[in-house]
């Protein structure tokens, strides 16, 4: 088994009274992509923010490469090399996309022009070579995605959590982008993903947690996880799994 | 990158080259007044421009900033005998220091858009009041800098001498617009202005970018509250702190073009002269100025978000072939 | 401090501090509503007492009987400028709501300026000076009568956005604008509504004042920062906050007079403001944000 690279341990968050995460707990291995699902509101994305430091969990401890960060605000997680994506995209409408990457890879590059030239390279990376000097707002859904991968792709990420960076796009957008995804997985970033397109979890992630009303309810391969009577329960409501098995074996 | 950087620094060479030349074509008291005038404003604006035109902070304010440099300038000279370059040079770092206590209050606090409007507006009016009520101020009578013409005492014989130093400080400010605008503080800036969280989300310290701002702002506004003591000699609760000068700091750039190098330049020159215009055609009548310039700030914000300077690279993109020509 | 001057003081603060709540009120609906401050609001109250004072001063019309042409008349004005002037203009960006609005401020406050000069002015009506004893004070009766229309206002505003279909129409749209939009409410009509119902607010309230006040160019401005203070205070958007703030606020105002004396007595509401908005932005009674 390798390293984990972070550890969330018993992890809560309250809003009010509505526990959108409720005692959730997951390691991710370094190096490897790691998948996290569930239904909608399952709080996923509230999970995403605790891990980099958007929101302060009610309970509970994360620790990344083996050092505690709860309550560590987002900007300093990103310096240790905690990057996100946001789900609802969430570009600088006003800035060129070269200038868009630029601001993440500014992170560790203080000179404005071997950050404009790191930009250039990732944004190769993720095919916007094209669009480099286009305002970000003219930028299709699909082009959006790549611009929110590039920028957080452009801080030099150790860990990189990508929240439904598929989601909006066509069959075969989707196709473009799960090798960029690879490629990136491939240079070394550890990859958190929440993802609903299935299919693009089932041929990326390595490991699969699932999430139902803020809590872990599953986890494995994705051929374990898929497998799961309750993972089925989960996404169909209760009895499904066995309905499914019965309408297996009628048919 | 080096032909880059010359690009954008030899334009301001060339502007603030051509500026120092007026007092050679014209020995006209009026005409430099209205110049020096126009810098002033330009540099108070180039400080508003730093903080909303390229962090996106509007502050309703400036004046708390202004009103600081110029009171602390005017009083360290009446009343602690100070010399009036070491009392315009503390002038400048009182009124940075009220800019970044105000910026460490209010953004540690997470205000921001009308809320951020809103604090600099009060804090404004509370220095207004306190300087209008206490002794050290001149209360209600105001400060008078004793007349003692002489470099020494940095009040020179001839205007164009007022005008070379008002121009060397907008020249200062155009340089420091552009040094922000090329470097990674300047990147982090304008990130914080389009988009908060994701700028966080890229490691960007969100509070100490504005406060950087914030801090830089207050030093210009105050630089040109300083420079207003020192020419005119004579300040007040209502003219150092006064509404007009939040009003026209932000006007300058909003008109000139937001979070450009010269918008404030272009916009201070374009409100002096329908200032002026508006004092030939209908007279010189009180309020009468400011009437109009709200009036171009509704415009403008209308049908002209760029102002000047947007619409000049329309023109240019109308008459310029359609190339895909790399801008950043 | 002795009672005998304390309670006075208390009691002058409270009537002073229901015409600050209705000023307030005019404010806090418009950000409940539309999301962004009116730094016009002080301006519209300005030109609002002028409209009294000149009410009375040609026409000879007591500013309570003013009251019923001025309201409806700020009314269209609110719901104009609204609609033809800031909606279009701002082009949906709240910082450019923020500018037009500053710029509709300095237009409004300097054109006044300029027709009726920096002079203050003050009308002569008969009840001017009466006084009734209350609680071993001698309370000013237009302040008395300013105190009541006011809590009415307030009670009848309330009354209006909850039972009223235009009031839900507001509600719908000050909670969720899209959902609203998507269900037939024609939001440009409710902002500019809203928005006339502000300066409603304004007209009535400058009626109630000029009585016993007077009115310059720049009178607006120390009021609409005692609003902004109230907005704060009582949560912004919030009707009730409004008129507790308001009350509050006067009475603050009141005693800081009592203590400081007057110019400074001023200064304790920024200060409150400064406060308030620093460490609760959402008000005293609101959540924390």
């Amino acid at each position: 088994m390798a390293e984990p690279i972070l550890t969330v341990e018993n992890l809560s968050k309250h809003f009010g009274g509505l526990r959108a995460v409720n005692d959730a707990s997951f390691t991710v291995e370094a190096g490897r992509i790691t998948a996290l699902i569930g239904p909608n509101g399952a709080g996923k994305t509230t999970v995403f923010a605790l891990i980099t430091g958007f929101l302060k969990p009610s309970s509970g401890r994360i620790a990344y490469n083996g050092e505690a960060i709860t309550g560590i605000p987002a900007h300093l997680l990103a310096r240790r090399g905690i990057a996100r994506t946001f789900q609802i995209v969430q570009p600088f409408a006003g800035l060129t996309v070269l200038q868009n990457i630029a601001v993440g890879s500014h992170l560790h590059i203080p000179g404005r022009a071997a950050a404009l030239a790191a930009a250039e390279e990732v944004a190769a990376l993720v095919g916007l070579t094209p669009m480099l000097h286009q305002p970000a707002s003219t930028l299709t859904v699909a082009g959006r995605k790549r611009l929110e991968l590039a920028r957080a792709l452009a801080t030099a990420p150790k860990l990189l959590l990508l929240d439904e960076v598929l989601a909006g796009l066509n069959p075969s957008e989707i196709r473009d982008m799960i090798p960029i995804i690879r490629a990136i997985a491939a240079r070394g970033v550890t990859i958190l993903m929440i993802e609903h397109v299935m299919q693009a979890v089932m041929s990326l992630a390595d490991q699969i947690f699932v999430l139902v009303e803020g809590h872990v309810i599953a986890q494995g391969t994705p051929q374990t996880v898929a497998a799961d009577p309750k993972v089925i329960e989960a996404y169909l409501g209760a009895g499904a799994a066995a309905r499914l098995a019965g309408g297996a074996h009628a048919g | 990158m080096t032909t880059l950087m010359n690009r954008g620094f030899l334009s301001i060479v060339i502007v603030v080259a051509l500026l120092a030349c007026v007092p050679f074509l014209t020995a006209s008291n009026s005409v430099l007044n209205f110049l020096v005038t126009g810098l002033l404003l330009t540099l108070a604006g180039q400080g508003w421009n730093v903080l909303g035109g390229y962090g996106g902070q509007y502050s309703f304010g400036h004046a708390a900033f202004f009103g600081t440099g110029a009171y602390a300038t005017a009083i360290l000279q009446v009343r602690y005998g100070f010399n009036a370059w070491p009392a315009f040079a503390i002038g400048i770092a009182a009124g940075a220091a009220v800019g970044a206590i105000i910026g460490a209050m209010t953004f540690r606090s997470g205000l921001r858009g009308s809320y951020f409007a809103l604090v600099t507006l009060a804090f404004a009016e509370v220095l207004r009041i306190v300087a209008s009520v206490a002794p050290f101020t001149g209360a209600g009578t105001g400060t008078l800098i004793k007349l003692n013409v002489g470099a020494q005492a940095m009040q020179f014989q001839s205007r164009a001498a007022f005008y070379w130093m008002i121009l060397a400080l907008v020249a200062i400010a155009l340089v420091v617009t552009r040094l922000i605008e090329q470097s990674r503080f300047g990147a982090w800036l304008v990130a914080v202005r389009e988009n908060q969280d994701a700028a966080r989300a890229l490691g960007v310290d969100v509070t100490r970018v504005k406060l950087g701002a914030m801090t830089v702002s207050a030093a210009l506004a105050a630089a040109a509250g300083c420079f207003y003591a020192q020419y005119f000699l004579f300040i007040d609760s209502g003219i150092a702190y006064g509404t007009w000068i939040s009003v026209e700091a932000l006007l300058a750039p909003i008109i000139g073009g937001i979070g450009t190098v010269f918008g404030p330049l272009l916009g201070a020159m374009m409100i002096k002269v329908l200032g002026e215009a508006a004092k030939h055609l209908i007279g010189d009548a009180p309020g009468l100025d400011l009437v109009l310039y709200g009036m171009v700030l509704i415009l403008i914000v209308a049908f002209a978000p760029r102002g000047i300077a947007g619409i000049v690279a329309q023109v240019q993109g109308w008459l310029t072939p359609k190339k895909g020509k790399p801008h950043g | 401090m002795h009672l005998t001057i304390l309670i006075p003081a208390i009691l002058n603060g409270l009537l002073t501090g229901a015409v600050y709540a209705l000023i307030a009120l005019g404010l806090t609906l418009v950000y409940g509503v539309l999301h962004i401050i009116n730094f016009a609001h002080g301006a519209m109250l300005t030109a609002a007492l002028f409209a009294a004072f000149f009410m009375h001063k040609l026409l000879g019309l007591d500013p309570y009987i003013a009251v019923f042409i001025l309201s409806p008349a700020f009314f269209a004005l609110g719901y104009a400028l609204q609609r033809f002037v800031i909606g279009p203009a701002a082009h949906g960006s709240d910082s450019n709501i923020l500018l037009v609005t500053l710029g509709l401020s300095v237009v409004i406050e300097n054109a006044m300026l300029h027709f009726f000069r920096a002079d203050t002015r003050t009308i002569d009506v008969p009840y001017g000076f009466s006084v009734v004893p209350v609680a071993g004070a001698y309370l000013s009766v237009p302040r008395l009568v300013g105190f009541g229309v006011a809590v009415l206002v307030a009670v009848l505003l309330w009354a209006l956005l909850t039972r009223s279909d235009t009031g839900k129409a507001i509600r719908a749209v000050a909670k969720e604008k899209l959902g609203a939009e998507l269900s037939g409410i024609d939001v440009s009509h409710i902002y500019a509504v809203t928005f006339g119902l502000g300066a409603a607010c304004v007209a009535i309230a400058a009626c109630l004042l000029i009585p016993t006040y007077y009115v310059n160019p720049h009178v607006g401005t120390g009021f609409v920062l005692v609003a902004f203070t109230i907005v704060v205070l009582g949560g912004m958007g919030s009707i009730p906050g409004a008129l507790i703030g308001g009350l509050f606020v006067g009475v603050v105002e009141s005693l800081c007079g009592l203590y400081l004396g007057e110019s400074l007595g001023q200064i304790g509401i920024f200060l409150m403001f400064i406060l308030v908005l620093l460490f609760r932005p959402s008000g005293l009674m609101g959540e924390r944000a």
